[in-house]
Formats: structure tokens, sequence, C-alpha cells
């Protein structure tokens, strides 16, 4: 035998890790159109129906549809990012294989960074397809820094999202993810005024909407089109956030009650 | 690099209770390079949370573990480690190449994907959805990712649970070819066949502690017995008299005796002329025979003896 050095994983050795990784997640999730397709049609047609369909007899043609295109942006871009996390990942509990990754040198940061990048691209993909929507049948006008702001907002609006997910697939079995993901991503929507502007609400149902972190992405990618409800960015930024760390917190709990015994 | 001869892992006085259940007490082994153990013992017995305990999955309650002078679920244990898991199953939708792919980069210095394949039996099959394998070569993929990284040590848990008859053989086949390059093999089993037929040493566990431990021989020879049974008009007395070492017992009309060389023994009985009618032999199962040496080992009777007093 020879002697083999024995060294932490570099960075470099962590990024090829993250690469192969994330390789092997995109293959498995596009080999499956089934989920791929509705994904993606789900929020364009959402949009479709509401944003352009139904107001195109309002007035002031345009900004329906560019409000809408925003929340409706929030509304697609945290589907994959919830279902990805919680319906994934409570597979890979599941089956066991999260266990064996687990044992490995697998470093947890590749597996986590790959997941997110899959994510982000299905986010990425509802993004482009929505603002192309709205751009050309919707005739909406924003500056170029306002369609880049929106879009960095929103795709980066996912990592609270992300961590929910994470606490839901770490929590509950890979036959109830689904169920419990529809639960919370459905009417969290709903309530956030991603389907419907905030301001059609009663003013109870407004105030509630604050605890829902899509609400505070949806407000996030309003402000950047003048069409939030006034409240500071950063107040709204600072609620992700703290979404986030409250649910990464709790996933690293549920965390080490993962071993492979069943 | 360690010496040759220091061991690669080290387990001492382990114990590990979850509540008031013990599930694994007093346990002490090692393992040493270009050695394969088995773990022998009966569903329960605690091979499992020894595993997890080696693996970093549980903490002990109490003892020490080392694992290539590291605590167990250290970076450095685990790059010369690799680990084939009771419970673990495979995800669909991608070749056995890309899952493979996906392992060896796991490790710092990993094998290539063609000489893992070609040791766990599976070439032609690369390309091929993990769905469409069948068992035995789904679980040989899993063996192919534990082999993948080149690790000094691999430990299987239950490797060939559920898989049929000549599966199993082409398994062992695929774990022999592994200890003839040198990588110690730690495995899970409740046959005493299988472990007999791959291992250097057996530790058997019974209700969490260790019963037995020495080369396959001797294990057999303390639990591969078989079990005698007859109807004689001869007493008890007089047959044991005849095969003293095999504790003769009265069951109802029928006279047991439990035998590690059945073919002497009963040459023995015809040669004094005992009249033997409705003779069964049979093989005793492994927990009667851990039963049996779990009893040997507290130098206590039988617990069937009182029966015939």
């Amino acid at each position: 035998m020879s002697a083999l050095p024995l060294t932490p994983l570099t960075l470099q050795q962590r990024w090829s890790i993250f690469v192969v990784e994330a390789q092997t997640e995109l293959l498995k999730t596009f080999r499956t159109p089934a989920f791929v397709i509705p994904s993606l049609l789900f929020p364009i047609m959402f949009y479709v129906f509401f944003g352009l369909l139904f107001n195109s007899a309002g007035s002031q043609a345009g900004n329906a549809a560019k409000y809408l295109m925003a929340t409706y942006a929030v509304f697609g871009a945290i589907g994959p990012a919830l279902f990805s996390f919680g319906v994934d990942v409570a597979t890979d509990k599941d089956k066991g294989i999260l266990s064996l990754k687990l044992v490995s040198p697998m470093p947890l940061s590749s597996y986590f960074a790959a997941r997110i990048l899959v994510a982000m691209i299905f986010a990425l993909m509802i993004i482009m397809s929505l603002f192309a929507v709205g751009a050309i049948f919707g005739d909406v006008t924003m500056t170029r820094v306002q369609w880049g702001a929106t879009l960095i907002a929103v795709l980066f609006g996912t990592l609270p999202f992300c961590a929910i997910g994470l606490f839901i697939g770490l929590s509950v079995s890979g036959k109830a993810a689904p169920a419990i993901v529809n639960l919370i991503y459905l009417p969290m929507a709903f309530l956030s005024g991603l389907w419907v502007p905030i301001h059609l609400f009663s003013s109870s149902m407004e105030t509630l909407a604050n605890v829902f972190p899509a609400y505070h992405l949806a407000q996030l990618a309003l402000g950047i089109q003048g069409n939030s409800v006034g409240t500071a960015w950063y107040l709204h930024a600072a609620a992700l956030l703290g979404y986030t760390i409250i649910f990464l917190a709790l996933s690293a709990r549920q965390f080490k009650r993962i071993d492979n015994r069943r | 690099m360690q010496a040759n001869h220091s061991p690669l892992v080290k387990v001492n006085a382990v114990a590990k209770r979850f509540g008031d259940v013990s599930a694994v007490d007093d346990l002490s082994m090692t393992i040493h390079p270009n050695e394969v153990v088995a773990l022998l013992g009966e569903n329960g017995a605690g091979k499992t949370t020894t595993i997890s305990i080696l693996l970093g999955q549980q903490i002990p309650t109490s003892g020490e573990v080392s694992i290539f002078g590291h605590a167990p679920g250290h970076w450095a244990a685990k790059q010369q480690l690799g680990v084939m898991l009771q419970s673990a199953a495979l995800p669909d939708n991608v070749t056995v190449k890309e899952q493979l792919r996906l392992f060896a980069s796991y490790y710092p210095n990993s094998i290539s994907v063609k000489e893992a394949v070609e040791t766990a039996m599976l070439t032609q099959l690369e390309r091929r959805k993990i769905q469409t394998l069948s068992g035995g070569q789904k679980q040989r993929l899993l063996f192919a990712m534990a082999i993948i990284g080149n690790p000094k040590l691999v430990i299987l848990d239950e490797p060939t649970v559920g898989l049929d008859a000549s599966a199993r053989r082409e398994f062992w086949k695929c774990i022999r070819s592994l200890a003839e390059n040198g990588t110690s093999v730690l495995l899970t089993t409740h046959y005493l066949e299988e472990a007999d037929a791959l291992s250097d040493r057996i530790v058997v566990m019974s209700h969490g502690k260790k019963v037995a431990e020495g080369v396959p021989a001797e294990i057999k020879a303390k639990l591969g017995g078989k079990r005698i049974r007859f109807r004689t008009q001869d007493s008890l007395a007089i047959i044991a008299a005849v095969v003293p070492e095999c504790e003769p017992q009265l069951r109802g009309d029928y006279t047991e005796i439990f035998s590690t060389s059945p073919e002497s023994h009963l040459h023995a009985l015809f040669t004094a002329g005992i009249g033997i009618q409705d003779l069964t032999l049979t093989g005793i199962s492994l927990e009667d025979a851990f039963l049996q040496l779990t009893h040997a080992n507290l130098n206590t009777q039988p617990i069937n003896k009182d029966l015939t007093a």
C-alpha cells in the first residue's frame, strides 16, 4: 500500500464535487418531464389568465400586467425551491441516500449548493418566460435596471424557501412531502397577494400577509417597479433573512435525527 | 501511515443504550489490515447499531471507538472508508456510470469507474438507468459505490439480504476479489454460511453482547451443529454413556442429541447397538445455536435439561 496523503477537502475539490453533484441533480430532474413541464407552465398559465386576459379590459393597460408579472415571478420561483428541497430531500432521506452520503466524505455544502442551483435554474427559466410573455403580450415596460433588479431579487429571494423546503423535507416522509408542500405553497401564495394584488384584500388580511415570507419577497419585487405598499425595502429583506435563519436552525436540529436505523 | 500490524478499527468496551433497551453491551473488537471480519448475529443482535457507532451516526453511551486512529465520523476516517448501508436505496433516473462518477468525486484517491464496475461485475451495465437493474445488480452497484473511493476498509451491513442464491454467490465473488486486493472488510450477516465463506474471523453477537469470536472453523464447530432425533428403547443414561459430549435429552417419546459431527456420533450409536427408529437429522437454527453458545459461555446447563429430570 502506498501512503496516501490525507488532507481535508480543498476549495477546488469542493467545487468539483459541487459541479458533479449539480450535473447529476440536473440530469435527474430534467429526465422527469412530468415534473419539469407543469412546474414551468403553471405560473405562466396563471399569469396569462389573470395578468393578461382578465386585465386587458382594465383602465391603465400595462400596469396590471407589470404588477402581476412580478408577483407571478415570485409564485413561479418559490415553487421549485420548496419542491426541490421539500420533496427531493424527503425522498433522499427515506431511501437512505442521504444517510449514505452523510457517511461518505461528501461535503454537505456541495449537496445543498447543488440543490440551490437546481432550484435557481428553474426559477430563472420561469422568470425569463414570464418576462418574455409580459413584455411581448402585456406591453410591460420597465428600465433595464428594473428588469435586472427584479430578476436578481426574485432569484435570490428563493433562498428562504429553500430553507423552509429543507425543514419540511427533513421533517416528513417522502410520501407526505408533496401534499405538505402544496398545503403551504398554495395558501401562502394566495394570502401573500401573488395571485390577486394585495390591496384588493381587506386591511386585516393585508396585515396578516406580513407573516408570510412570500409577501415580503413580492413587496421587494414590486418595490423595484414602484408598486409596493410602501414599507421600506430593507425591512422586507430583513424579514426574508430572518426566515432563512430560523428555518436553517430548525433544519439543523432535524438533521441530527437522521440515521440509517428505521 | 500506520504500521501494518496496528488495527484499523479499535472498539473498546462499547455500550449503547436506547432508554431502557441495551442495543450493544460491553463490545470490544478490532479489525486489522487485510482482514475480513464477519459480525454474525440474528436480527436485533446489535450489528447495525455497532456499524452506526463505527460510522459516527450513533454516539456510544460508554466505551471508546477509534477508526484509523480517528474518532468515528472524522473526515480522515470517512476518506478511508467505504460503506454499504442496510437500508440504502438508489435514486432513479440516473445511470450506473453517473452514480459512480458522483461517488468517485467525493473521495480524493478514487479508482476509475471502469475498475469499480469490473470488481462489482457490472460491466456492460454502465449506461443502464438504475431503475432497470435487478435486485442483485442494484446491490452490486451499492457495493461499487462503497469501493470506488479506494478505501482501506469497507463496511457492508447485511449486503446479501433479500438476494436469491445465485445473486448471493455473485456478490460473494465481488467481496472475495476486493479482499484479495488487500482491502479490509467488515460485514454483518445473519447467515453462518456467508460468514464462513467470506471471513477470516467471525464475531458472534447475541442480544448486544459478543458471545464468541474466532476463525470460521471454530465458530462453525460451535454453531454449525445438527439435531439428531430418534426413538429408542434404550435409556438416556446408556446413550449418554455412548455419546457423552452430545448432552442427550428426552422430548416426549423422542431422544434428542446435539452434535457437531453427526456422522461419527451416529456411527458410535449404531456400533454400540442402540436400537434407533424414526431417525431425523436437522440443522439447528442460528438462534438455537446462539442460545446454546450463550449458555455454554455462562457455564450453565442448557435450559431444556431440567425437562429430563
